[in-house]
């Protein structure tokens, strides 16, 4: 027996899942589920959708309609998903790597179409399956396999980068912060547009072995001392922040949904 | 076998020992054992679902019913 709540919703012949020891990603994939849950929605009207990489192995544990893609392309094929059935709630599972790098160019198109898919990125800062290559995501400096001696690149604010192409619901929160992250979750499912959660997940495998970080507890420590929540940041002066990043909800600007949009044009053919 | 006290159950098979749920238990309920997460003071759990909210393996929970009571 597990809690009712993965008894309920995930495929208990697939579990225990394969992530390493103190991998977020179960943490994630369980928000994922628990937000689901209390929205009460209709398991049948649900499709998950995810590329490659070690966080998009979760839809293959998830007791629903799944698709687990190419890499980079879950948002491609999602896009394809919506259009076909406007009435799925449709969910895309990635990774920072698949949905910024190889996939970067599906992102900005489908939060320019205010697609109605929720994305849930879980960013653990890293090309986790692959062996700890960076991602647009490892902060400056630090090291991964392809940067034995600190990366060079700038970061990508993936909520920041989602909101400027047409995105209406952004947040971020942590494998800490997990609360907020369900709330998110649920409010990023509720906005009928293109819905972007930042989930800060931990690859204490390669992330924190590659820089000296430490093992998950340490590097959720971490996360729980340099989040600072947007209503707070607010009333903070700027040297308060420096280092510092944002939880909480980011952006919510709800638009015209992009199959609402596209089946207007049609109904006008069909009036005439 | 399940680990049970005051509605907390343990599933150790799928326990990986990370110690997460040790870590943030506001409480001081659990402790490691062989690499494994045991309970050490049960009767001070105050039930907030913080180890189950945050366990990557879905190996502790609180029972429902028993939440209820
Ligand atoms: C077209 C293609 N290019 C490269 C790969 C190799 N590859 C598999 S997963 C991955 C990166 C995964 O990183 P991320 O999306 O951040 O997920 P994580 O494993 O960290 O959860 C890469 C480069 C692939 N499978 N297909
Ligand atoms: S390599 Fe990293 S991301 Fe992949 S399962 Fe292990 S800890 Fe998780
Ligand atoms: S968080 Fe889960 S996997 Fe980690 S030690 Fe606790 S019960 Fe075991
Ligand atoms: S329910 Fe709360 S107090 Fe009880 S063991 Fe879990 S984290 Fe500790």
């Amino acid at each position: 027996m597990a809690s009712s709540l993965i008894e309920k919703y995930m495929r208990m012949d697939k579990l225990p899942h394969i992530w390493c020891p103190g991998c977020g990603h179960g943490i994630v994939m369980r928000a994922v589920v628990k937000a689901i849950d209390e929205l009460e929605l209709n398991r049948e009207k649900i499709c998950i959708v995810s590329g490659i990489g070690c966080s998009s192995r979760a839809p293959g544990y998830m007791n629903f309609n799944t698709l687990h893609t190419t890499h980079g392309r879950a948002l491609a094929f999602a896009t394809g998903i919506k259009h076909a059935n406007p009435e799925l709630e449709v969910i895309v599972l990635t990774g920072d790597g698949d949905c910024t790098a190889i996939g970067g160019n599906h992102l900005i198109h489908a939060a320019r179409r205010n697609m109605g898919i929720t994305t849930v990125v879980f960013n653990n800062n890293i090309y986790g399956m692959t062996g700890g290559q960076y991602s647009p995501t490892t902060p400056t400096g630090d090291k991964g396999t392809t940067a034995p001696y600190g990366n060079i690149d700038k970061v990508f604010d993936i909520c920041s980068l989602a909101q400027a192409a047409g995105a209406t619901y952004t947040g971020r929160a942590t494998v800490y912060h997990a609360q907020l992250l369900i709330r998110l979750i649920k409010d990023g499912i509720k906005n009928k547009g293109f819905s972007l959660i930042d989930a800060i997940s931990v690859c204490p495998t390669y992330y924190g072995r590659k820089n000296k970080k430490g093992d998950s507890v340490r590097i959720m420590e971490w996360l729980k001392d340099n989040a600072v929540n947007v209503a707070a940041a607010s009333k903070l002066p700027p040297e308060k922040l420096a280092g510092k990043f944002l939880i909480g909800e980011l952006y919510n600007n709800p638009q015209p949904e992009y199959t609402e949009e596209y089946k207007k044009i049609v109904e006008s053919f069909q009036r005439g | 076998m399940a680990v049970k006290q005051k509605g907390l159950v343990i599933k150790p098979d799928w326990c990986k020992g990370c110690g997460i749920c040790v870590a943030f238990c506001p409480k001081d309920v659990l402790k490691m054992e062989n690499n494994k997460v045991t309970i050490a003071n049960g009767d001070a759990c105050n039930g907030c679902g913080l180890c189950e909210l945050r366990c990557p393996d879905f190996a502790i929970y609180l029972e429902e019913d028993e939440k209820d009571e």
